[in-house]
């Protein structure tokens, strides 16, 4: 009977044992925090890998808090591609919880400070689990709102002055993002009367006010989602937050609103977007995928790397949207699509675990040696060779070599490209995989370099080696299951479908 | 012209200044301010397209849009002058420059 109320009510427990475990771990004296932190984000892990479990049968879990049906109450919905996003962050939250745990424990100066990473985290956590499951225009501006506050809060967490000031930019970014995302809101409110997605899709009609609310929501969103050129707070950000805090905003704070993006994109947008609305999205992508690369390759601390590959990495999420704008009259029909959509979400699910990796691998090295300058670096290969191997792994996922999740994403992405003539994107797709490869390569060869000097290492707790190895094994791994992924995904309304464009452009596509 | 039209312009008017001054004024303080600016006008639309033909009452929905807006927003403004405040106590700064490699 409990365990049947709890898969009925599956989409409100996502969001509400997150949002009590960071109460209770508030309310809670410091030294309490980490453990029962813990206990509430392994719960949340469990929950998520059982709505993947649930949804892997096909189908959706729909759900109306209170009882209250849409319009007048909010409407929750978990479908193949919510499992995927909330699987994932399910999966990289787990880990990065315990290495969190370690590290607030034992390394940080100041624990009592440090343990209010829980109550932050499990809050972000339940908002994040919120955008993948909201079906309300507003409802994912409060969680949009939740996510970025907790966001900005996590990452100032040291207290340190460049951590200050990077967050300070980054909470004013994020304030004008989501007001943004919320005058669009407020515009299709007033074009419809209504919030929900679906309602407001249905009743929405072309013109200037659809598209004028359109470019303020995706402007909004693109700020949060740090698209290139709206980059320009996420390097300084996320490179002098704790390791763990890095984690987690570069592997799914970021995701969380692409994925709004795309589902707005797919079920709202349609009635006004054009041949050119996707193939600016795309261009932004492709020139982020080159710039980031390039930033990186030429950044001298090992953080401020691997901030900049994310902002490349983010870049190859949106060719998802030229390749699947098509002309009107095709929709559906294209089969490329399908491509384009299992390329973009390997993508997400590659870049997660990597990236994720990539961190707290680097965290390890700065524990170790106390800096993360490149030359701290060398010798790395004798001296900490599970966190270079870690980190060796998760560089393989990022360039996209096989058998990586990261291989099968850009290949998925390149046949996308081929199969629907949009040949220009190419390029950038192989040359961002070359700088990627390029500061990969730079790192362990580094790595493998004998030391002058060898100052001696501070000890690393044990279990947070581990941690970074389990997350850049699960980076190539994750290529395994490919198959129950698409199944999954293929289950979901908005999968693999394209979205027709209201006018332009139809020559230009074969 | 109808007084919720008058809104709706000044909305507008309002966000479109508070987001020009979000990036032109150096300050923190004056960035802060601008992004109230850019909230009171998104509320003011809000309030504005409360009126409504297919209505006899003003919708209370936008209503509570605003509320919760309102709510979210102190909160977020309150945070960012607590870090503004914070970093000029630490170091003297009171805008932006030197840290960034973006």
């Amino acid at each position: 009977m409990t365990a049947l109320l709890l898969l009925k009510n599956l989409p409100a427990w996502l969001v509400i044992l997150p949002i009590a475990g960071g109460v209770v771990t508030f309310l809670l004296p410091p030294k309490a925090r980490g453990p029962a932190g813990l206990v509430f984000a392994w719960l949340t892990t469990s929950l998520a890998v059982l709505a993947g479990a649930v949804i892997a049968g096909g189908g959706s879990l729909s759900h109306a808090l209170g009882g209250w049906p849409p319009p007048l109450g909010i409407g929750l919905k978990l479908d193949g591609l919510s499992a995927v996003f909330i699987l994932m962050t399910g999966l990289v939250g787990g880990v990065v919880s315990f290495y969190a745990r370690v590290y607030f424990d034992k390394v940080v100066e100041n624990p009592a400070r440090a343990s209010m990473f829980w109550p932050l985290w499990l809050l972000l956590w339940a908002g994040l689990n919120g955008m993948y499951l909201a079906e309300d225009l507003f409802n994912l501006y409060v969680v949009i709102e939740v996510v970025g506050i907790a966001a900005v809060a996590l990452a100032v967490l040291s207290g340190k002055n460049p951590a200050m000031v990077a967050g300070l930019r980054y909470l004013l970014a994020a304030i004008v993002g989501s007001l943004a995302y919320l005058m669009g809101v407020a515009l299709i409110f007033g074009a419809t009367g209504a919030l929900d997605i679906g309602l407001a899709a249905a009743a929405l009609e072309t013109g200037p006010t659809a598209k004028i609310a359109f470019a303020l929501i995706l402007a909004g969103l693109m700020v949060k989602t740090a698209v290139f050129p709206l980059h320009f707070w996420l390097p300084p950000a996320h490179s002098s937050a704790e390791p763990p805090v890095s984690a987690i905003l570069s592997a799914l704070v970021l995701k969380g609103t692409f994925f709004i993006i795309l589902r707005l994109w797919v079920e709202m947008f349609g009635v006004s977007l054009t041949f050119a609305a996707g193939q600016v999205l795309g261009a932004l992508g492709a020139v982020a995928v080159i710039w980031g690369s390039f930033q990186a390759l030429r950044q001298q601390r090992l953080k401020l790397v691997i901030a900049h590959s994310s902002v490349a990495q983010i870049g190859y999420l949106f060719l998802l949207f030229p390749l699947i704008t098509v002309p009107l009259g095709m929709a559906q029909t294209p089969d490329w699509t399908v491509f384009a959509w299992t390329g973009a979400i390997y993508q997400v699910l590659a870049h997660g675990f990597a990236k994720a990796a990539f961190f707290l691998g680097v965290g390890v090295l700065v524990i170790a040696v106390g800096n993360d300058h490149k030359d701290s670096l060398l010798n790395m290969v004798g001296r900490l060779p599970m966190t270079t191997f870690a980190i060796g792994l998760a560089g393989v996922s990022l360039i996209g070599l096989p058998p990586s999740g990261g291989f099968l994403a850009k290949w998925m992405l390149l046949k996308a490209v081929f199969a629907s003539g949009q040949w220009w994107w190419v390029p950038f797709i192989l040359v961002g995989s070359l700088l990627t490869a390029g500061y990969v390569f730079m790192i362990l060869r580094l790595a493998f370099a004998p030391a002058l000097k060898e100052t001696p290492l501070r000890p690393v707790p044990p279990g947070l080696q581990a941690c970074a190895l389990v997350l850049a094994i699960a980076a190539i791994v994750v290529a395994l299951p490919a198959e129950w992924v698409t199944g999954l995904l293929e289950g979901t309304s908005g999968f693999g479908n394209a979205v027709e464009m209201i006018s332009g452009g139809g020559e230009e596509l074969p | 012209m109808e007084t919720h039209e008058v809104y709706a312009i000044v909305a507008v008017g309002l966000f479109a200044i508070g987001l020009a001054a979000v990036f032109l004024c150096e300050r923190f303080f004056k960035k802060i301010i601008a992004t109230k600016i850019l909230g009171g006008g998104v509320f003011l639309l809000l309030v504005s397209i409360a009126e409504r033909d297919a209505l006899e009452f003003a919708d209370p929905v936008p209503h509570a849009m605003v509320i919760t807006g309102i709510v979210v927003a102190v909160s977020a403004a309150a945070f960012a002058l607590a870090l503004a405040r914070r970093i000029r106590l630490q170091s003297g700064q009171d805008r932006f420059g030197g840290e960034d490699d973006a």
